[in-house]
Parts: structure tokens; C-alpha cells; sequence
């Protein structure tokens, strides 16, 4: 669970569904995760949203952290360049 | 006080792509288009992207905050296999400290028409090469902020 909210901050149904966990059974786990400082949680609209408290990590966590988090607008941006050109030379490579 | 720490992380991060593998590994080995999403702009203080694409070659991109330190990630390719895998390695230093050292494993799956991306990360996460107190509370805000940063820098 820990590991997933180090991608990004998710809501209880998203963290629940990879785990294969009733909601119940998350929602306490992240009240856990919150008595421990680890995770903070808030109400957006109908939705729990769960995220790392940077300030409990290590300065060795965040970092890895961090490592993991930059792929993610990285291999968004990659999307957005291969979209670029894959315009620029309509269907050559494809033909 | 002697206080050094070695943590180890293995994550793995999958992507799909609407183009064949041709593209998406054209995307990593050429460096003018690896920069325009892996490095991005370089109007960051000290910043500066290099990619030597052959097995042996360097990748080097550097980036900071103005009067912050200097990132340096150094990486060496280890393995190409054109259109389906590369393997590399790489160091994080801020400044003259090195952070952590990395596997990186990048496999291209031809799904139809469509690339399916696979990268695996191996690292070891080095801390207490400078101990105080003071260095350590430095480098937790640096390192808070250089996320944020190579983001801005790549926008």
C-alpha cells in the first residue's frame, strides 16, 4: 500500500483493488498507516484520497521515493514525444 | 558518529504506448529526442544533457535550483538490444555526494501495433557520507525539491 502511494496519492477503492482487500479491511489499515504518521488522508468530494507524509520519511526513503515518482510525468512526457513524432512522419514507420 | 546507511529498492514501472517498439526505443537512443522528455529544457542552472547511445557510452544529465546544489545523474549503458531492451546503470550525486547507485532495465514489448514498456529498477540508497545534523537536514529540503524541479526543468 505504501509502495502504491509512493506513485501518487490515491483514493481507498484504488488502493483497495490491486490488494484484493474489502474496503473495510484497507480503511483500517490506513487508519494504522495514519496513527503512524506514515500516511495522511483527507475528504475530496465523495472520495478518501491517501498520500506519504513526506515529513515521516528518512532522507534515504524520500529519496528512493523520489526516484520511483519521476517516472511517472517522465513516461507521460515520452508518450507526448512519440506522439510529436509519429506527426511529423504520418504512417512511414507503420507502413 | 559514524552513521552510514545503505537501503536497497527494487520498483517496477509499466507503460503502454499507441506506436510499434521502432518508436518508442528510437525515443530512448536518439539524444535529441531522449532529451526533449527525459532531461528536457536546459534552461536550468548547470543543467546539461548528454547521451552517448552504445554499449560503454555515458548519459549524463545535470539540474538544479539557482544557488542550490548541482544533480548529477551519470549513467553508463550496459546492454542494447535495438527495439527491445536496455540496461543501464547510473549514479545520483548532489553536488559531490553520491545518493544512490542503480540498475535500470528498460524491455519493449510489441503488443500489435502498440509498445508495451517495462522498467525495472534496482538501487542501493546511500546515506551518512557527510553525518551532521545540519548536512542531513539540507539535504532532506534539497532532495524534497528536486523532484519539482527536474519536472520543471523537463515541462
Amino acid at each position: 500500500m505504501v509502495e502504491r502511494l509512493a506513485i501518487g496519492p490515491a483514493s481507498v477503492s484504488e488502493l483497495a483493488e490491486p490488494l484484493r482487500m474489502t474496503l473495510a479491511a484497507v480503511v483500517q489499515h490506513v487508519q494504522v498507516l495514519e496513527a503512524s504518521g506514515v500516511v495522511t488522508s483527507e475528504k475530496v468530494g465523495r472520495v478518501r484520497l491517501c498520500r506519504i507524509e513526506p515529513a515521516a520519511m528518512s532522507v534515504v526513503e524520500g529519496w528512493m521515493v523520489e526516484r520511483r515518482r519521476a517516472w511517472g510525468p517522465r513516461l507521460d512526457r515520452l508518450g507526448e514525444v512519440l506522439r510529436e513524432e509519429n506527426a511529423k512522419q504520418p504512417n512511414e514507420e507503420n507502413i | 558518529m559514524t552513521r552510514s546507511n545503505t537501503v536497497h529498492d527494487t520498483f517496477v514501472v509499466e507503460r503502454g504506448y499507441d506506436v510499434p517498439p521502432e518508436q518508442v526505443f528510437k525515443a530512448w537512443s536518439e539524444p535529441a529526442i531522449k532529451a526533449r522528455w527525459f532531461a528536457g529544457s536546459s534552461d536550468a542552472l548547470g543543467a546539461g544533457y548528454e547521451l552517448d547511445f552504445r554499449v560503454g557510452g555515458h548519459e549524463l544529465n545535470r539540474a538544479g535550483p539557482p544557488g542550490g546544489p548541482v544533480y548529477t545523474y551519470d549513467a553508463q549503458i550496459r546492454d542494447i538490444v535495438p527495439r527491445e531492451r536496455i540496461v543501464y546503470t547510473y549514479e545520483m550525486y548532489a553536488d559531490d555526494a553520491r545518493l544512490s547507485v542503480s540498475v535500470a532495465t528498460v524491455v519493449f514489448r510489441a503488443d500489435g501495433d502498440r509498445t508495451h514498456l517495462v522498467l525495472t529498477e534496482q538501487g542501493v540508497f546511500l546515506d551518512g557520507h557527510d553525518t551532521s545534523a545540519q548536512r542531513e537536514e539540507g539535504t532532506r529540503s534539497l532532495l524534497a525539491s528536486l523532484g519539482a524541479e527536474l519536472d520543471r526543468t523537463a515541462a
